[in-house]
């Protein structure tokens, strides 16, 4: 595959409404509470697309705890921006969706999306704590009937009607993709690391809380959720690919590679049915799905 | 003529020198606002002749020197605005300023002969210039004086050669009394005045004394008094100094009495390695910034590898990068050698890290790796993101007693430091702890408990994270009753014994080598002679030494051990600093290009001129730093290891670990 050149962004995209959807991070060794690590990686981007103008928004039980120092986390990004001359600096904006228990996010999400009249949304894949089901970007862009891009690694340009964005792929590859607005963007861990989270600005920084989005007899209740068992994630096993050549090239690519999609077929102009059919199979031949399952 | 001119031409100066000097001290007062006590006037002159006079007279030239032409001038000038400018034609006092120029010309030549070949430290253009008007004065003003005691020729009374010497007095009083007012070089002796008066840090001086029987070892040595980094406060609207007016007049005031003496210059590490610092351009910098202009007209040294007439700055603008570079401000290693070697008292570390902090605070512009160690601090507690619940890992065989398990208290609380992350590191810390079972010292540690101290966040400027810290361990500290706390970290040392309290955190702190030299006094443990004779040298350590005081505990030890110590010709409180303080090693300004060389390398050079086999070092920075430079190179061996190894059992070896360590009677009961 042909590797695209990084561009650097055109212009900033005046009149483009951005806006990151940020969640409460958790520290791999620590798990103390901070900045999700995709999640930083989001706000940064939408920082060097639109500086100041970025908002942020979260969704959550804003009695938690240690709630606001994660938030501020992200807050305290706000430097550097608008031409870097300090003083001129805008403080950073972030909008709180308070959630009961039980409750789910995207309703309360995907009413402040359209109430900000934001077209281009940023977030991280998937949340470092909760369910972390990596869902959420699917479900509001299914929802508000948005595009959606996942594994980004940076935003090449970006004008009134599309944005142009490279994909991360397995090996350092990338993809070079145009996307309609609106749209939802999923930031990979591979894109342009955050910048430093400081004192100042994120003590500055604005919450505010927002609880008059939807009608109060709407059912926001997560109702699925309500009789699963939780436990911690634990890291999924990684198949081992035994490669037994002498070289010692050939030994580092296959240890180095991500699950690449060689040796994949591509099926096209199927049947839903033949389609499924298809996969089942597919799942079986990988042992996911036993023998006997329907 | 000369009468009727002379007294114009003295009041004339006097007046346009007190017009100026009122408009400089404007300038000093656009920094922030502290009480003006007066009576801190009073203070000056001992402070003069005690505090200032004792690092002058570091270089005994020089502070001869300096006695005569500043004497002589005093003297002289006072008598002459007597004589000459009231009309008190008196001979003794003719004779007097007769004398007192004589004394001032002799000085002024002295002056002249080492301005022959200045060596680099020193700065030219203006500073060149003095050393003439010196000359001019003081000639003049002895040569227009000589009717007064009659032994001129009346014809100095009119013609040219009564021109001539009105010209050479003019010459010298612009110089002298104007200049000293509108920013020439004789500003210093009005600016350095007032800032010993008025000096931030008022405990650097003899008259602020606390206890003169304290047992403190730090008020043994001048240069220790004052040494902690003062608390930010955090709620205040603007953090750390972006522009030169966020400093607090007083250090406005300081960096204006700077003589351009380059002694900061060299003694700084940085610069020594080719980094791009220079204390004493920094400093001038500052002037630059207070009173507006670009640095076009500084005549010393720059920063290495910056060229000099590029920065230019105002009050209210902000310093970097315009008048200062960041990478300048992060080269520092904060060793403090510059504000020890300061003739004039000025406090180049806290200027630094007060413009850190400003950086780091309120534009998030921390180095990379500093960052990161920063960002691994507030989420894990130490600097490396490492489970703090590891930091007791290196000790699992030797079963250490936990402090959570002491209701009643020990004696020692055995502070580990990050240092019980670093496997070099962790070789000392074993060490230690056999020094203290064989001394039987009842013991303890926090374990997964402790926390960093916040050292390299402070000094990187993270007053926010320090402060959390800090907070963190003085909460856990006041669960556990121990004595003392020892530590073999002489940041750990510093900040928890000088600087948390601030914090509410008031703690009897040892550094090792002091515990370890009192267990040799008490004859509680002794060591083996050692087998062949060798020559070990004694690093001292910048937090341990020049900011604590203690340079005597490490050298009793090692006579202890019977070793011979060749000291190097930097030691003591002029050690050389290893290039691992202050978040310097973190602060990503590279070492390896062309013209530059690493500090610890220095330092490993410094070391080989000695002709010792083995460096003794009493910090975990140090070793680090040190260990760092290639092989071939002398050992390197904390002082617990080289005392560890030459350990021999006491006699009562059968009942050592139960006998109860002789402190324990002050135990609490
Ligand atoms: S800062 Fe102090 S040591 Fe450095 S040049 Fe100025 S007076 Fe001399
Ligand atoms: S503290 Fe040390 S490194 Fe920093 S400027 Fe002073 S002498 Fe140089």
């Amino acid at each position: 595959m042909p590797q695209p050149e990084p561009q650097a962004i055109a212009k900033r995209p005046h009149g483009v409404k951005t806006a990151a959807l940020v969640s409460s991070g958790r520290h791999p060794v620590s798990g103390r509470a901070g900045r999700a690590r995709e999640d930083a990686r989001a706000v940064e981007m939408g920082l060097a697309l639109v500086g100041a103008d970025l908002s942020l928004v979260h969704a959550g039980d804003p009695e938690q705890a240690s709630l606001r120092e994660s938030l501020e986390g992200y807050l305290g990004m706000y430097h550097g921006l608008d031409g870097g001359r300090p003083g001129d600096e805008r403080d950073g904006q972030l909008s709180l969706l308070p959630l009961r228990a039980g409750e789910d996010a995207v309703a309360p999400l995907a009413a402040w999306l359209e109430q900000r009249g934001v077209r281009l949304a940023l977030t991280g894949q998937r949340a470092e704590c909760g369910e972390g089901s990596g869902m959420v970007g699917y479900l509001l862009a299914e929802r508000l009937g948005w595009s959606i891009a996942t594994g980004i690694a940076a935003i090449e340009c970006c004008d009134e009607e599309s944005v142009t964005v490279l994909q991360a792929l397995p090996q350092g590859q990338r993809r070079r993709l145009e996307i309609r607005l609106p749209c939802l963007i999923a930031v990979d861990a591979v894109a342009e690391a955050p910048r430093q989270s400081a004192f100042g600005p994120a003590r500055r920084g604005r919450i505010e809380t927002v609880d008059d989005l939807l009608p109060a007899d709407e059912s926001r209740l997560d109702t699925g959720s309500a009789d699963w068992r939780w436990q911690p994630a634990r890291a999924r096993p990684k198949r081992l690919k035994v490669v037994k050549s002498t070289n010692a090239r050939d030994r580092f690519k296959a240890a180095a590679a991500k699950s690449s999609a060689t040796g994949g077929q591509v099926l096209t102009d199927l049947s839903p049915e033949e389609a499924a059919e298809k996969l089942i199979d597919y799942l079986r031949a990988e042992k996911i799905l036993a023998q006997d399952d329907q | 003529m000369l009468n009727s001119l002379l007294p114009l031409l003295i009041f004339a100066a006097l007046a346009v020198g007190v017009i100026g000097a009122l408009r400089r001290a404007r300038l000093w007062r656009q920094g922030r606002q502290t009480p003006v006590v007066w009576a801190h006037l009073f203070l000056m002159p001992k402070r003069y002749l005690n505090d200032l006079h004792h690092v002058v007279v570091r270089d005994k030239a020089m502070a001869h020197t300096h006695v005569a032409t500043a004497g002589g001038f005093v003297a002289a000038m006072a008598l002459a605005l007597v004589v000459h400018g009231l009309q008190w034609r008196n001979p003794i006092l003719g004779g007097l300023l007769l004398a007192a120029s004589a004394v001032m010309f002799v000085g002024a030549l002295a002056v002249n002969h080492r301005r022959l070949n200045p060596p680099e430290k020193l700065s030219s253009g203006p500073w060149q210039r003095l050393s003439k008007s010196l000359l001019a004065y003081s000639v003049g003003m002895f040569l227009i004086s000589l009717p007064l005691v009659g032994v001129a020729p009346t014809v100095l009374g009119g013609g040219v050669l009564a021109l001539i010497l009105l010209a050479l007095v003019a010459w010298g009083l612009a110089e002298m009394l104007i200049g000293m007012g509108w920013g020439g070089p004789m500003k210093h002796a009005f600016a350095g005045s007032l800032h010993l008066a008025f000096h931030r840090r008022p405990e650097r001086f003899d008259d602020q004394h606390r206890d003169p029987n304290s047992s403190e070892r730090h008020d043994a040595h001048r240069g220790s008094r004052s040494t902690a980094l003062f608390p930010l406060d955090l709620t205040a609207k603007a953090l750390g100094v972006e522009k030169p007016a966020d400093f607090q007049w007083q250090q406005l005031l300081g960096f204006d009495a700077c003589v351009q003496c380059g002694r900061c210059q060299s003694v700084c590490p940085a610069y020594a390695a080719g980094q791009p610092l220079n204390p004493k351009k920094l400093i001038q910098d500052m002037v630059v910034g207070m009173a507006g202009g670009s640095d076009a007209r500084y005549a010393g040294s720059g920063h290495p590898g910056l060229d000099v007439g590029r920065h230019h700055g105002a009050s209210n603008q902000a310093i970097v990068p315009r008048l200062v570079e960041a990478e300048t401000l992060w080269a520092c290693t904060t060793c403090r050698a510059c504000v020890e070697e300061c003739p004039m008292m000025i406090e180049h570390v806290d200027a630094i890290v007060d413009m850190r902090r400003f950086l780091t605070l309120e534009r998030g512009e921390t180095p990379e790796k500093g960052a990161a160690a920063i960002d691994n601090l507030i989420a894990t507690d130490n600097p490396g993101g490492l489970d703090n619940a590891s930091r007791l890992d290196w000790a699992a065989d030797l079963e250490i007693p936990r402090i959570q398990d002491r209701p009643a208290g020990v004696d020692v609380l055995l502070w580990l430091g990050d240092g019980a992350f670093d496997m070099r590191n962790q070789r000392t810390l074993r060490a230690l702890v056999k020094i203290l079972r064989a001394g039987g010292v009842d013991f303890a540690v926090l374990g997964e408990e402790e926390r960093d101290s916040g050292d390299v966040a402070r000094r990187l400027g993270d007053e926010a994270t320090f402060q959390r810290l800090a907070e963190r361990n003085i909460a856990t500290l006041s669960r556990y009753r121990f004595q003392r706390i020892v530590t073999a970290d002489p940041h750990s040392f510093h900040v928890l014994g000088r600087e948390y309290g601030d914090f509410g955190g008031n703690y009897h702190v040892l550094h090792h080598s002091t515990f370890i030299a009192e267990l040799f006094d008490a004859g509680r443990i002794s060591v083996a002679a050692p087998a062949q004779a060798e020559t070990v040298t004694y690093h001292d350590p910048c937090y341990l030494g020049r900011y604590n005081g203690e340079f005597a505990a490490p050298r009793q030890v090692l006579a202890a051990l019977g070793l011979e110590v060749a000291e190097m010709a930097r030691s003591g409180y002029r050690s050389r600093c290893c290039g691992g303080g202050g978040g310097a090693a973190l602060s990503d300004v590279p070492a390896d290009l062309p013209g530059r060389a690493r500090i610890p390398d220095m330092r490993m050079e410094d070391v080989r001129e000695t002709g010792a086999t083995t460096v003794a070092v009493a910090c975990p920075q140090c070793t680090a730093m040190l260990e760092g430079v290639v092989e071939p190179r002398p050992r390197i061996k904390d002082l617990a290891e080289l005392v560890a190894d030459a350990l021999v059992e006491p006699v009562r070896a059968t009942n050592a670990t139960s006998a109860p360590s002789q402190s324990r009677e002050e135990e609490p009961a």
